[in-house]
C-alpha cells in the first residue's frame, strides 16, 4: 500500500484539528434573566408542549410589561426536544454551557424530565418540572420541584381514584387488566397500581407493556378482551391513548370501568378527534369546568389564554397544562423576587418553605418536591355528542366521580363500544 | 521537514526508523497538549463534549474501515456493536458499579465475540447479503435489548457520572482523554494492519476473492479476524457513551444514524488507508457539530447523506484518493 | 392469557391481510434486486415518500389516498428511471457495484427520510377515508376495513405486475435481462433501457405501497426503516426472482409477525422479519422457490 508522507498527513489533519476548537461564546453577566428549557414542540407530547410554551410566553409578556423581575427582563431560551428523551441531555448541556441561561425548567411530561435529571444534578441546578410523575423517587434530589397536583405519594395517587370507584361498583368487580407503554410515566404509574391492588383484592388477568413505537393496538386489545377483565386500566401517552381507544372500539371491548391513566384525553385535539368514542371512559384530570370545582383566578387566566391559543394553533380549551404552566412561572417569579437573586440554592430553600398563591390556588411543596396535598381527580366523559370541541367548555361532559368532596355526578358503568 | 518516503527505493536504516518513530511520538504528544489547551481555553464543558463526538467518530470510522475499506465488506450494523459497548456499561454499572476503565476490556471482548459470531454466520454470503444481514442482526439485537428489563428496556437507563476524576479534573475531560487514547490506538492498529500480511490478504480479498482464495489466502480466517477486530473497536467506542450522554435507551444506542455516519466518513475520506477515515471523521464530525450548535440537529443527517452520495458517485476513492490522484497527475 | 380459538383465528386473519400488503411492498425489490441485481435499500424511503404524498393531498384536497396513488405512480416511474440512469452512470458502468452502490442507496435513503422529516416533522400523520374506521364482523371474527382495502389493492398490484411481466414484450424483456443480458442485445434490444424501465416500475410500486401503508397505520418518516429488512427478507425467502414466491413469503412474514404480536407481545414483532431473513440466509439462501 502507498504510504502517506508525513507532510501529506499534516497538511490534512493540522487545519482540521485547529478548527475543532469551538470558540468560547463570551457572555458577560447580561441584564436579562434567561430561563432555558427543552419543550416537546413536535412528536407525541406536542399537544401539551406547545400549550406550555404559549403559556410561558404569555407570562413572559405580562412580567416584562410590569418591568421584569428585580428590574431585569425575562428571556426564554428553548429547543424542541421532539418528545424524545434522547435529545434532552444535549439540549440542557447546550443551554447551560453555550446559551448560559440563569435558570432551567423542565419540558413537559415525565419522560423528557427524567432524562434531564443527571445533567441537572451534576450542575446542581434548581429544577421545576411540569407534569412529571414521581421522577424524584429514584433521584432524591433536594432541588427538584414538581408542578402537578399529584400530592406527596404521586405514584400511588394515579390509580387510587380508579380503584376506589371500581370498588364502589355493585356487584364488586373481580378482575383487572393492566396495560401501558414501556416508558417512564406508565412504568411508575403501573408500579403504583400493582401496589394499590394488594389492598383492593382485584385479580390481575393481563399485565403487559408495549414499546413506545407501537402503532397497531388491535393485537393488544384482542388479548385484553380474551382475558375477560371486569376492569381495564391503561397508562399511556397521547398517540397510544388514541390508538388504544380506537382499537377498543374496533375489537369490541366491554368492561365495567375503562381508562385510568390515559394522558392525552385532557388535550382539546384528542377530545375533538375521538368525540363520542370517549363516552364512559374514566381518566385522571386536575381541572374541569364543573360547578363543584372553583379556583378563583383560573377563569380570567383562561380568557387571556384562549384569546391567544386559537391564533397560535394550540389547544383552544387550555384546561390541562396551561393553568399549571402559568402557576409554575408565578412560583418562580415570586421566589426570585423574595430571594433577590437567581441563586439555585437560595431559591430551592425558599420553595421548600413557602406557600405560593397562584391561578390554581395555594401551592405548598412537600420535602420530596411534590405538592403537599393532592389535587388529582377521576373524571368520566359522559354525553359526548359529535366532535365539536366547544362542548367541553360546558359542565356535565367531564363529570368528576372522585374524590367525594368534588364529585359532580354519578359513575356510568359499563364502558361499552359504540354500536354500528 | 520530513522527506517523502519512497516505498520502492532504499530501505532506511534501523536507527533512522527509530528516530522517525520518536519524532512522530513527539509531534503527537505536542499536538495533544495543544489540543487540550485549546479546549480548556473555551472554558466550557461543551467543547469537550463536542470534541468527544468527533473523536468517537474517528474511532468508529477507522474500525469500520478495517472490514469495509480493507476487505470490501460493508457493515450496516455498526450500531449493534456500538450498542453492545453501551449496554455492557449499563449492565456493569447497575450490577457491579464497575468504573469505566474496568468495563472497557469487557465490552471489547464481548463485541469482538459477537463480531466473530456474525462473521461466521454471514461471511460465506455474497457482499450484499452480508450487508443486509448485518442490518438484520442490529435489529434483532435491538429487539432483545428492548425486551431486557434489567437494563431499562424501552424506558432507558440513567448513568450518574462521578463528581470528578483525579488528574483530569472534570469528567468530560476524562471521557475525552479516554476516547482520544482509543482513537489513536485504533489508527495505529489500522496502520499496522495495512503494512502486514493481514492487510495485504484483505486487499487481495477485496479485489477478487476467488482468485485470492485459489492463491492460498485463507479468506474466511482473515475475514473473521477483520470482523472481530472491527467489532471490538466499535464496542469500545460505545462503552463510554452512557457516561457521556447520561441517559441511554435502545433507540439512541442502536440508531441507524450511527451507521450512516460510520459508513460516510471512510467513504468520503478514502477507504484505502488509515488516513481516509480520520480525514472523513474530522471533516464530517466538525461540520455536524457546527451545524448542531448554529442551525439544527436534523440538518446533520441530510448533510451526511448528500455528501455520501456525492462522494461515492464523483470521487469513489475519497478525498485522500482524490488528492493522491492529483499528485500523481502532477508528477 | 388463554390462547383461545377466537384470538388465534383473528391473528391468522390479520397476518394474511398484512401479508397481502407486504407483497405490494416487496414486489419492487423482487424486480430491482432479484431480477436486476440492484440492492436498492432506499426502497422503503420511496415508500415513505408515497405515504406522505398521499397524506399531503388527502389533507390539502381531501382526495382519497388511492386516487393520489394512481396519479403519482407515473411520476414515480419517471423518477425511478432517473435514479437508475444516475446509478448506471456512476456505478454499473464502472462495474464498481458492491461497496459504492450500496453506499449510494444508503445515502439516498437518508436524504429522502431527512427531507421528509424537515418538511413534515416527526409527528405521526394519518389519512381519512370512508373505509378507515369501520370493521366487517362475522361473529367473533372482526376485520378492520382499513386492512382489507390495502390487501385487495396490493394483491391487484402484484397481479398486474405479473401479467405485465409474462404477457407483454417489455415484461418478457425484463425477465430476459435478468437471465442473460447479452442474448437480449443480440435480439436488438438495449438491456440498459430495459433495466431503466424495470427500475421505474419498481419505484412506482414502492410509492403505491407507501400510500397503502398510510391507510393501514399512521406514519412518520422513520417508519420506513422497519421495512428495509422486511422487504429483503420477503424477497430472499421467496426465491429472489419469483413473484409467486414473493406473495407466499409475504404471507408467511405477515402471519409470523401477527402471531408474535398477539401472543408474545408487540415488542418482539420487529425482530421477526429480520430473524427470518437471517435464518433463511443461514440455512437455505436460495429461498423457498429458489433454484
Amino acid at each position: 500500500m502507498r504510504r502517506i508522507s508525513r507532510r501529506q498527513s499534516m497538511a490534512m489533519i493540522g487545519p482540521a484539528i485547529v478548527s475543532a476548537t469551538v470558540p468560547a461564546l463570551a457572555q458577560s453577566a447580561a441584564a436579562p434573566i434567561k430561563i432555558g428549557f427543552g419543550m416537546a414542540l413536535t412528536g407525541g407530547l406536542a399537544g401539551g408542549g406547545k400549550a406550555a410554551l404559549l403559556t410561558y410566553q404569555i407570562w413572559q409578556e405580562e412580567v416584562n410589561a410590569r418591568g421584569g423581575i428585580l428590574g431585569r427582563k425575562v428571556e426564554l431560551v428553548y429547543y424542541d426536544d421532539q418528545s424524545s428523551p434522547a435529545t434532552v441531555p444535549g439540549i440542557y448541556s447546550k443551554l447551560l454551557d453555550v446559551d448560559k441561561v440563569d435558570l432551567i425548567v423542565s419540558g413537559y411530561a415525565t419522560v423528557p424530565t427524567a432524562a434531564a435529571m443527571p445533567v441537572v444534578m451534576q450542575r446542581k441546578k434548581l429544577f421545576v418540572s411540569l407534569f412529571a410523575l414521581a421522577v424524584n423517587e429514584q433521584f432524591n434530589y433536594p432541588r427538584y420541584f414538581q408542578m402537578q397536583a399529584n400530592g406527596p405519594d404521586a405514584k400511588h395517587e394515579f390509580s387510587r381514584g380508579f380503584l376506589e370507584v371500581a370498588a364502589s361498583l355493585d356487584p364488586k368487580p373481580q378482575t383487572i387488566a393492566l396495560a401501558g407503554t414501556d416508558a417512564e410515566f406508565p412504568h411508575i404509574a403501573l408500579e403504583g397500581t400493582r401496589d394499590n391492588l394488594k389492598k383492593y383484592g382485584f385479580k390481575i388477568v393481563y399485565d403487559k407493556t408495549y414499546p413506545p413505537s407501537t402503532i397497531d393496538f388491535i393485537p393488544i386489545m384482542r388479548a385484553i378482551k380474551a382475558s375477560n377483565p371486569d376492569l381495564i386500566l391503561i397508562c399511556s401517552y397521547p398517540p397510544d391513548s388514541s390508538g388504544m381507544i380506537r382499537a377498543a372500539h374496533e375489537v369490541g371491548v366491554t368492561a365495567r370501568l375503562f381508562g385510568g391513566g390515559l394522558v392525552g384525553l385532557q388535550f382539546a385535539a384528542l377530545k375533538a378527534q375521538l368525540g363520542p368514542l370517549l363516552n364512559n371512559i374514566v381518566c385522571f384530570d386536575y381541572y374541569v369546568p364543573e360547578p363543584t370545582l372553583k379556583f378563583p383566578k383560573i377563569e380570567e387566566f383562561l380568557v387571556r389564554y384562549r384569546a391567544k391559543a386559537v391564533a397560535a394553533g394550540v389547544d383552544p380549551l387550555g384546561l390541562y397544562i396551561p393553568p399549571y404552566a402559568f402557576a409554575e412561572m408565578q412560583v418562580l417569579e415570586q421566589a426570585i423576587t423574595a430571594v433577590g437573586s437567581t441563586d439555585d440554592d437560595k431559591l430551592a430553600q425558599h420553595l421548600h418553605k413557602t406557600t405560593f398563591k397562584t391561578v390554581v390556588g395555594d401551592i405548598k411543596f412537600a420535602d420530596n418536591g411534590e405538592w403537599a396535598e393532592s389535587g388529582m381527580m377521576l373524571v368520566q366523559y359522559q354525553n359526548i355528542a359529535g366532535n365539536d370541541v366547544e362542548q367541553f367548555k360546558q359542565a356535565g361532559k367531564q363529570v368528576i366521580v372522585y374524590p367525594k368532596q368534588f364529585a359532580s355526578g354519578a359513575i356510568k358503568s359499563p364502558f361499552d363500544t359504540v354500536k354500528r | 521537514m520530513s522527506a517523502t518516503t519512497n516505498a520502492s527505493s532504499e530501505v532506511p536504516s534501523a536507527s533512522a526508523v527509530w528516530l522517525k518513530r520518536l519524532l512522530g511520538c513527539g509531534i503527537g504528544a505536542v499536538l495533544i497538549v495543544l489540543l487540550f489547551a485549546a479546549l480548556d481555553w473555551t472554558g466550557t464543558d461543551y467543547a469537550y463534549l463536542a470534541a468527544y463526538t468527533v473523536v468517537q467518530f474517528i474511532l468508529l470510522a477507522t474500525a469500520w474501515n478495517i472490514l469495509g475499506g480493507y476487505a470490501g465488506y460493508v457493515n450496516f450494523g455498526t450500531a449493534a456493536f456500538f450498542a453492545i459497548g453501551c449496554y455492557t456499561t449499563v449492565f456493569c454499572y447497575k450490577a457491579f458499579q464497575l468504573p469505566l476503565l474496568a468495563t472497557l476490556p469487557i465490552s471489547a471482548v464481548l463485541a469482538g465475540l459477537v463480531g466473530l459470531g456474525t462473521g461466521y454466520l454471514t461471511l460465506r454470503l455474497r457482499g450484499v447479503f452480508f450487508s443486509i444481514c448485518t442490518l438484520a442482526m442490529a435489529v434483532v439485537l435491538q429487539t432483545l435489548v428492548t425486551n431486557w428489563n434489567y437494563v431499562g428496556g424501552s424506558r432507558g437507563a440513567y448513568i450518574l457520572r462521578p463528581e470528578s476524576v483525579p488528574l483530569f479534573g472534570s469528567y468530560s475531560r476524562f471521557l475525552f482523554a479516554i476516547m482520544l487514547a482509543m482513537a489513536i490506538g485504533s489508527v495505529l492498529l489500522a496502520r499496522h494492519i495495512e503494512r502486514t500480511w493481514l492487510g495485504r490478504g484483505l486487499a487481495a480479498i477485496r479485489d477478487e476473492e476467488l482468485a485470492a482464495e485459489s492463491s492460498g489466502v485463507p479468506a474466511l480466517r482473515l475475514k473473521l479476524i477483520a470482523t472481530s477486530l472491527s467489532g471490538a473497536l466499535m464496542g469500545l467506542a460505545g462503552t463510554p457513551f452512557p457516561y457521556f450522554i447520561t441517559y441511554v435507551d435502545p433507540t439512541t444506542a442502536f440508531s441507524l444514524n450511527i451507521a450512516v455516519n460510520t459508513i460516510a466518513m471512510p467513504l468520503i475520506g478514502g477507504t484505502a488507508t488509515w488516513l481516509g477515515p480520520v480525514v472523513g471523521a474530522l471533516l464530517l464530525g466538525i461540520i455536524q457539530q457546527w451545524v448542531t450548535v448554529t442551525i439544527s440537529s436534523s440538518l446533520n443527517l441530510m448533510i451526511v447523506g448528500v455528501l455520501l452520495v456525492l462522494f461515492v458517485a464523483v470521487a469513489p476513492n475519497g478525498m485522500v484518493g482524490f488528492v493522491q490522484g492529483l499528485r500523481r497527475r502532477k508528477a | 392469557m388463554d390462547i383461545t380459538w377466537d384470538l388465534f383465528v383473528n391473528a391468522l386473519l390479520s397476518g394474511l391481510l398484512l401479508g397481502g400488503f407486504y407483497a405490494a411492498t416487496a414486489v419492487g425489490i423482487t424486480i430491482a434486486f432479484g431480477m436486476l441485481d440492484i440492492a436498492n435499500i432506499a426502497h422503503p424511503a420511496f415508500m415513505m415518500l408515497g405515504a406522505f404524498l398521499a397524506y399531503y393531498f388527502n389533507t390539502w384536497l381531501g382526495v382519497d389516498p388511492l386516487i393520489v396513488t394512481l396519479v403519482v405512480m407515473p411520476f414515480a416511474f419517471l423518477l425511478g428511471r432517473c435514479v437508475y440512469k444516475l446509478y448506471y452512470q456512476a456505478f454499473e458502468r464502472r462495474s464498481d457495484e458492491s461497496l459504492q452502490g450500496l453506499a449510494f442507496f444508503f445515502g439516498v435513503l437518508f436524504i429522502v427520510e431527512v427531507g421528509l422529516l424537515l418538511v413534515f416533522g416527526v409527528d405521526y400523520r394519518f389519512v381519512t377515508a370512508p373505509y378507515i374506521g369501520p370493521s366487517i364482523g362475522m361473529g367473533p371474527i372482526s376485520v378492520p376495513m382499513r386492512m382489507v382495502v390495502p390487501l385487495l389493492v396490493g394483491v391487484g398490484l402484484v397481479i398486474s405486475v405479473q401479467v405485465f411481466l409474462s404477457r407483454t414484450f417489455m415484461g418478457r424483456a425484463i425477465l430476459a435481462v435478468a437471465q442473460d443480458r447479452e442474448a437480449l442485445r443480440l435480439v436488438g434490444v438495449d438491456p440498459i433501457w430495459i433495466k431503466e424501465i424495470a427500475f421505474g416500475i419498481a419505484l412506482a410500486t414502492a410509492v403505491a405501497a407507501g400510500a397503502l401503508l398510510i391507510i393501514i397505520q399512521p406514519v412518520e418518516p422513520s417508519v420506513g426503516r422497519d421495512f428495509i429488512g422486511r422487504v429483503f427478507a420477503i424477497c430472499v425467502l421467496g426465491g429472489m426472482t419469483s413473484l409467486g414466491g414473493t406473495v407466499l413469503a409475504s404471507a408467511i412474514v405477515g402471519v409470523a409477525e401477527s402471531f408474535t404480536s398477539t401472543f408474545a407481545g408487540p415488542s418482539w414483532a420487529p425482530a421477526v422479519s429480520f430473524g427470518l431473513l437471517i435464518i433463511t440466509l443461514a440455512i437455505r439462501p436460495s429461498g423457498i422457490f429458489g433454484r
